[in-house]
C-alpha cells in the first residue's frame, strides 16, 4: 500500500483546514472503501485526515419533527437506532441489507453517502474508465455490465450503479446533507447531492474538495406511513441490488394518499422516482395501479447487453413492495 | 475401522492415550488440533503464549521517517508501538506483535479472516489503519479465552468440528463471540447465516460452524 501520512482531526473545523492545506488528502471515517480502494490503488491519497473519532456520532430528533444524524454514527448504529427502526423502517431494512455485521460496525453514514461505485473495470485499474482516468472511455459500455450496471440515468461516458442501499433509503424519505467547508457551513438536498455521470462522470457529488460531511438531516416521517426496502440479489446475503426498491405508503382505507418511491441497483444515483410516486397519489391499491406506478419509474430505461432484465426487475421490485405494503398480499 | 479410543488396552505405544487426549476440549488440545489440521505455521506452544507476550515498548527508538508513535491495548495488554501512517492493524498485530491467530484472507473485507473485536464489535481488522485504534480495546482470537478456558464458542467448534483447513476459523469465532451476544440479532439460524455472512469458509463447514454457534449460545452469559 502506497505511503500514507495520518493524522488525527479534532473537530470539523480543523479537519476542513488541514485538509485544505494539501490536494491529494482524504478524509478517513470506517475505511471500508478508501482503505480498499487505496490498497489496490485506485484512490492515491499522500494523507489520510482520521475523522472517524469526531463527535458526530449522535441521532437526534429536531423539533420540527426531522431527524439528525451525525456522519460518524456506524450503519450498525443508525440501523439499530429506536427512533429509526420505529419511524423509518425503511432505512433500518436498507442497512442492514448491506455489506456485513463486520462491514456495518466500521462503516459510517457520511462514508455511505460517498462510497465509490462497484464497476469492475472502475475497480481494475487498467480498463478504459471516465471515472478514474477522465477521457480513457468506458469498457463497461461494450463489455460485462449484467449486475452492477444501470439502465437509469446513464450517459455514454458511465454506466456505474450507485451501490449504497442506506441512500436509496434516503432518498425516498427525503433528506439533507449538512456539510462545512473553509468558508462555513452549507446544506444541499439530498437529491442534489449524487451527480448524474453526463459528460463528467469523475465528478460523482456535490461536495468541494475541502468539505466535509457533518450531517445528514432526514425529513419528518410521514404521519400514518409505512415502509419497506426490498433488495433483489443474486446471493441472499452480502451482495450488491440488482435491483431494489424503498416504498413508502400512507394509506386512507383502500386508497393510497401518499407514496414515495425509490430505486437501488439500476441508476447511476440512488434514484428517486418521483412521477410513479404522482401517479400513485390518490389511486386506489389495485394490481394495476401498481403495476403502471412501475411502468413509469422505469420509463426511459436504456438497456446494455447484459442489463435488459433489470428493467422487468426493478418494476417487480416496485410491485411487490407496494403489494405488501399497500394491502398486506404477497405479490 | 475400528474405534480408535478403543486401541487403548492394545497399544503399548500409547496412541489411543493421545487420540482420547485429543478429542477432550482443553485450550492446549485445542491449539495443538488447530495445528494438526492445517494451521502449522502457528504451533501450539507460541499459541498458547502469544496472548500473554510482554508488551511491546518502542518508547525509546528514535521515530523514522513517516512513522508515529502509537498506544494499542490489545487483549488487556498496552504496545507502544512506532508505526508508518500506512500500518494497518491486521498487519501490525500480526507482523510486530505476534499474534498470528487473526489471518489475512482477501486483504479487502470481503472474507472475515481477519475478523476481531474493537471494544466488542467484530470488525474487519484488514480495513483499519493501526493509529484509527489507538484507546480502542482490542480483542483478538488469542484473547477470547478466559483464565486458561475455552470460551464457549471455541469449545463447540471444536465439538461440532466446525472446521476443515482451520484458515477462517478464528474470524468465524470472533464474530459468532460476538453476535450471540448482541440482543439486535436474532438467535434463529437464519439470523446466525445473515449475521455470519461476512465469514466466508472455503471449505464450506458452514453447517457445522452453524451447528457450533447455536450450541454455544446456551453456554454463554448474556447471550440472546
Amino acid at each position: 500500500m502506497r505511503a500514507l501520512e495520518y493524522t488525527r482531526a479534532t473537530s470539523p473545523e480543523q479537519a476542513v483546514a488541514t485538509h485544505a492545506r494539501n490536494e491529494a488528502t482524504a478524509f478517513l471515517a470506517g475505511g471500508t472503501t478508501l482503505l480498499d480502494l487505496v490498497k489496490i490503488d485506485i484512490m492515491q491519497p499522500d494523507r489520510v485526515i482520521d475523522v472517524h473519532a469526531l463527535a458526530l456520532d449522535q441521532v437526534e430528533t429536531l423539533s420540527d419533527g426531522r431527524t439528525r444524524i451525525g456522519a460518524m454514527v456506524t450503519n450498525t448504529g443508525l440501523a439499530n437506532h429506536p427512533r429509526i427502526k420505529s419511524d423509518y423502517a425503511v432505512l433500518s431494512q436498507a442497512l442492514l441489507s448491506g455489506a456485513t455485521t463486520q462491514l456495518r460496525n466500521k462503516a459510517t453514514t457520511a462514508g455511505n453517502v460517498m462510497q465509490r461505485v462497484r464497476c469492475n473495470y472502475f475497480r481494475d485499474g487498467v480498463s478504459a474508465c471516465n471515472k478514474r482516468t477522465p477521457g480513457s472511455g468506458c469498457a463497461a459500455i461494450g463489455g460485462h455490465n449484467r449486475s452492477v450496471h444501470a439502465v437509469l440515468g446513464t450517459s455514454d461516458q458511465c454506466i456505474a450503479t450507485h451501490p449504497s442501499d442506506m441512500c436509496v433509503a434516503m432518498a425516498a424519505i427525503g433528506a439533507t446533507v449538512q456539510v462545512q467547508g473553509p468558508n462555513g457551513k452549507r446544506e444541499i438536498d439530498f437529491q442534489d447531492f449524487h451527480l448524474l455521470p453526463g459528460a463528467t462522470p469523475w465528478k460523482e457529488h456535490a461536495l468541494q474538495p475541502d468539505e466535509l460531511i457533518k450531517h445528514v438531516t432526514l425529513n419528518a416521517p410521514l404521519a400514518g406511513g409505512k415502509s419497506a426496502y426490498l433488495k433483489l440479489r443474486d446471493r441472499a446475503s452480502y451482495q450488491f441490488a440488482l435491483a431494489s426498491s424503498a416504498v413508502i405508503l400512507v394509506m386512507d382505507g383502500q386508497v393510497i394518499r401518499e407514496a414515495r418511491i425509490a430505486l437501488g441497483g439500476v441508476g447511476t444515483k440512488p434514484w428517486r422516482a418521483l412521477e410513479a410516486e404522482r401517479a400513485l397519489r390518490g389511486a386506489a391499491a389495485t394490481p394495476e395501479n401498481f403495476a403502471k406506478a412501475a411502468a413509469i419509474a422505469l420509463q426511459g430505461a436504456k438497456p446494455y447487453a447484459h442489463n435488459a432484465y433489470k428493467i422487468p426487475l426493478g418494476q417487480q421490485a416496485i410491485v411487490r413492495n407496494l403489494t405488501t405494503l399497500g394491502t398486506g398480499a404477497i405479490a | 475401522m475400528t474405534d480408535p479410543t478403543e486401541k487403548t488396552s492394545s497399544d503399548p505405544e500409547g496412541s489411543g492415550e493421545l487420540f482420547k487426549e485429543l478429542t477432550t476440549p482443553s485450550r492446549r488440545n485445542f491449539l495443538r488440533t488447530m495445528g494438526i489440521s492445517g494451521m502449522a505455521a502457528a504451533t501450539a506452544p507460541v499459541w498458547a503464549q502469544a496472548a500473554q507476550l510482554a508488551p511491546i515498548d518502542d518508547s525509546e527508538k528514535p521515530l523514522a521517517k513517516g512513522e508515529q508513535r502509537i498506544t494499542l491495548k490489545v487483549n488487556g495488554q498496552p504496545h507502544t508501538l512506532n508505526v508508518p501512517g500506512n500500518a494497518v492493524l491486521l498487519d501490525v498485530l500480526r507482523d510486530r506483535l505476534q499474534l498470528t491467530g487473526t489471518k489475512k484472507g482477501c486483504d479487502h473485507g470481503q472474507c472475515g479472516a481477519c475478523t476481531l473485536h474493537i471494544n466488542g464489535q467484530p470488525v474487519n481488522s484488514c480495513l483499519s489503519l493501526a493509529a484509527m485504534h489507538q484507546g480502542d480495546e482490542i480483542t483478538t482470537i488469542e484473547g477470547l479465552e478466559r483464565n486458561g478456558q475455552l470460551h464457549p464458542i471455541q469449545e463447540a467448534f471444536w465439538a461440532h468440528d466446525a472446521f476443515q483447513c482451520g484458515y477462517c476459523t478464528s474470524g468465524q469465532m470472533m464474530t459468532a463471540a460476538a453476535i450471540i451476544k448482541d440482543p439486535n440479532i436474532g438467535a434463529d439460524d437464519a439470523s446466525v447465516r445473515e449475521a455470519m455472512s461476512g465469514n466466508i469458509c472455503r471449505c464450506g463447514a458452514y453447517k457445522n460452524i452453524l451447528a457450533a454457534v447455536q450450541d454455544a449460545r446456551g453456554k454463554v452469559q448474556g447471550a440472546s
